[in-house]
């Protein structure tokens, strides 16, 4: 029987030798060859979708995550392409992204700002990914935006619209190619005049959180402008199911347009109630009562059904779009899927072929690189006519779509009809403007 | 003055459905002792049901028109419903129309038999366990069920009309006497207070009118000695929970063209719902019936702007600010039986 002498000293210095030696290699890896945040060093690059996979908004993050698979199998030359073939800048050659495979991880934001950090967190942390993308909600964009900003890792913002994204909270890491509502204002506003005229009693109804507000603020100003009043605006609750007892005071305050700043389950509701309640077929101030919907999206649409009809709003692109490149991708995402794609998982797509390009131009993954590359990016070919990603603030500035609930659907994907096509240039605004003041883009993070 | 009609009439629908699931859990609580925490998805199982029967009703063959493309480019398929092709165009989009109330009748046995499932299932092992038990357990069991029904129908809300006959809304203001447009009311909801006041007083004449409800009544009092008596109280408990399912599951059907139904519908009724249980004490039916109108008028009130802006976000707290109050100065609740949930 063997007998072993352990010392309490004895054990401290065996593991402080063994630790050493097991962190030495880290160290050196960390000091010398990382320049940046999960550099790939293998033949394959990890890219992170961050989407809604659970909770209310689940169905259109599954629309965004078919969309971000379509966009790898492109990147990595399979299929037929989709708007690789239309993008302007031709530097992607179906080679993955400068000769790596694109391979992807998903984490479910929940549409929590908190689990959205922690799936962001957890997939640059633990897969290694180089880029952050997706989301449905701007109260999410914005956290992960500031954690990507931490961790120096680009982030591609999916569907946000809050002006803040890219106003009082953008951040150097962060770029955004959806559009806001200082836009949707900007665009919705002369269709608004021609239709309904310059004499008009606006009342709001908005989701009280960063994305509502910012939107009302974007609409009043951009209807006052032409001369209409605001009655009232009222904040509902995010949780709120039933908008009734908010919409029965409408028609007796004198108002004749209603503005429903409501995304999701929330708009689907307040619509609805609002058509209950018999709002469309009033006559208010001698003219027809009118419903306003500014941020329109067809995934929720269909749960609003034929209360949509007839009803105006925005949008940042749709299906039924005629260009080459809105055609390709319809063409590449309805033979994959079988139904044609939303503006969700447009955003996203772009984003994804954006993120590429710029790296390979770049020549880099380095988030600093690739900003840089961004900056001032001006193309065309992706569905939504010359487009810039302005510098200053990391928004993306391009047409607008003024949309209306269609009247006969001959699907239950045609629920909207394209009104008019904004340019780009009547929604564009200052970097300065007050409504995107605060805030700076800060440093770029390359992390490491 | 119209203002104040406006927002009682508002409550009252919103108190209709607070109502009826609060009915269905204090029969549930009251029979057999079972905090059931999964009450709110039957009422979201009842909602699905509509939209399971328009579903059917809406099954199509498809013909193809040359003369129109898909998204595609491809000739456009066009479906035409069964039932239109069996009874006529007439008939068949009339009976599409009606799946709401058609609903009704298609949901009872489906509800019942579910309600006998999940209690012969399931919460019949959870008798004798702690209320922190059950809750857990139907709480789990609600978000199982939610989840099915979010995986076979997506996370999006479905619409699911009412008859064209009851869209629309008619102006009670001016049969009151008072301008037009002040009190504007839709004929759905109106249907919804009538249909709930019905099903209210249903149940309640088949407590107060049957053998069998006089048995219950007796065995809520007390089960043993009901017990005692040779009769079988369990068996009478357990169709009991089925008709609480059934309860909870028409007033979801009939809520379906109020809001679209989605998964998560049943969770934001079932806090609100106990809350009004306990403000109506535990284990009376007229509490939960009085308090889920009276939670759901001031809730209405509550929204009222100048209340708004009187108390900043009352309208997200006052039905817990309600509870506070009634807890405070009357802890066994409005009408709460003495020795219910006492130690």
């Amino acid at each position: 029987m063997s007998k072993t002498n352990m010392t309490r000293r004895g054990v401290l210095k065996t593991g402080a030798i063994a630790g050493a030696g097991v962190a030495l290699p880290t160290i050196f890896t960390a000091s010398s060859a990382a320049a940046y945040t999960n550099e790939p060093t293998g033949s394959s690059v990890t890219l992170g979708f961050n989407v809604p996979q659970t909770g209310p908004y689940a169905d259109e993050g599954a629309d965004e995550l078919r969309a971000y698979q379509l966009a790898v199998e492109h990147l990595n030359g399979e299929g037929d392409g989709g708007m690789m073939n239309t993008f302007s800048s031709k530097e992607l050659q179906g080679n993955g992204i400068l000769g790596k495979k694109v391979e992807f991880v998903t984490g479910d934001t929940q549409t929590k700002s908190d689990a959205a950090r922690a799936s962001a967190k957890s997939m640059i942390e633990k897969d290694g990914a180089v880029m952050i993308t997706g989301g449905s909600s701007s109260g999410v964009a914005i956290a992960v935006q500031g954690l990507c900003q931490e961790a120096g890792v680009i982030f591609m913002a999916g569907l946000t619209h809050s002006n803040d994204t890219t106003g009082k909270d953008k951040k150097a890491n962060g770029f955004r190619h959806f559009f806001n509502g200082y836009m949707s204002g900007a665009a919705l506003a002369p269709v608004l005049q021609n239709l309904y005229g310059s004499d008009r009693n606006a009342y709001h109804l908005t989701a009280d959180y960063t994305w509502g507000w910012t939107q009302e603020e974007s609409i009043k100003a951009a209807t006052e402008a032409l001369g209409w009043n605001t009655v009232n605006a009222v904040k509902t609750p995010l949780a709120a199911t039933d908008f009734s007892s908010y919409i029965a005071p409408v028609l007796n305050s004198g108002a004749d347009v209603l503005v429903l700043n409501h995304y999701g389950g929330n708009m689907v509701n307040s619509l609805t109630n609002a058509v209950q309640f018999g709002l469309r077929d009033k006559v208010v101030n001698g003219k027809n009562f009118e419903i306003v919907v500014p941020l329109y999206s067809r995934l929720m649409a269909k749960g609003a059904g034929e209360n949509v009809k007839g009803i105006h709003g925005s949008t940042n692109w749709h299906w039924s779009l005629q260009d080459d490149a809105s055609k390709a991708f319809v063409k590449s995402f309805g033979t994959k899927y079988g139904f044609p794609p939303s503006q969700a998982a447009h955003t996203v797509y772009c984003q994804t072929l954006l993120y590429a390009d710029a790296a390979t131009r770049a020549g880099t993954f380095n988030p600093c690189g690739i900003a840089e590359a961004l900056e001032g990016f001006e193309f065309d070919g992706l569905g939504n006519g010359p487009t810039l990603y302005r510098a200053e603030d990391h928004q993306c500035f391009k047409d607008v779509l003024v949309v209306r609930g269609k009247e006969n659907p001959t699907s239950e994907f045609d629920l909207l009809e394209v009104v008019e096509v904004t340019p780009a240039a009547q929604v564009t605004y200052a970097p300065d403007h007050p409504m995107f003041a605060g805030g700076a883009l800060g440093e770029c993070n390359p992390g490491a | 003055m119209d203002a104040i009609i406006l927002q009682i009439l508002n409550g009252l629908d919103k108190g209709s459905a607070y109502a009826l699931i609060a009915l269905g859990l204090t029969l549930i609580f009251g029979t057999l002792g079972v905090v059931n925490f999964a009450h709110g998805a039957l009422f979201m199982i009842g909602a699905f049901c509509a939209v399971t029967l328009s579903k059917i009703l809406n099954l199509s063959f498809e013909t193809v028109d040359a003369s129109q493309t898909d998204f595609l480019g491809n000739p456009l398929k066009v479906k035409t419903p069964y039932v239109m092709e069996w009874f006529g165009p007439e008939t068949g989009a009339a009976i599409i129309d009606w799946s709401v109330p058609l609903a009704i009748l298609f949901s009872i046995p489906i509800m019942v038999a579910f309600g006998f499932i999940m209690e012969r299932g399931l919460i019949k092992h959870f008798y004798k366990r702690e209320h922190a038990d059950q809750i857990l357990v139907t709480f789990g069991l609600a978000i199982v069920l939610q989840e099915v029904v979010k995986y076979f129908f997506g996370a999006n809300p479905i619409p699911t009309g009412a008859p064209d006959v009851f869209k629309g809304s008619f102006d009670f203001g001016v049969m009151l006497g008072f301008d037009p447009n002040a009190i504007i009311y839709p004929y759905w909801r109106l249907v919804y207070f009538g249909f709930s006041a019905l099903v209210i007083g249903g149940v309640f004449a088949f407590l107060q009118f049957t053998t069998f409800g006089m048995v219950v009544r007796a065995g809520m009092a007390d089960r043993e000695t009901v017990g005692l008596l040779g009769i079988n109280i369990d068996r009478r408990f357990t169709i009991m929970f089925g008709i609480a399912a059934a309860v909870a599951g028409v007033a979801g059907v009939m809520y379906a063209p109020i809001n679209s139904p989605n998964y998560h519908m049943g969770m934001d009724f079932l806090v609100l719902s106990f809350v009004v249980v306990v403000v109506g004490g535990m284990g009376s039916l007229p509490g939960a019936v009085l308090a889920g109108f009276l939670l759901g008028i001031l809730e209405s009130f509550a929204s009222m702007n100048f209340v708004k802006e009187l108390i900043p976000g009352i309208d997200q707290i006052i039905i817990y600010v309600v509870a506070i109050i009634i807890l405070l100065t009357r802890p066994r609740g409005l009408m709460g039986r003495k020795g219910v949930m006492e130690e």
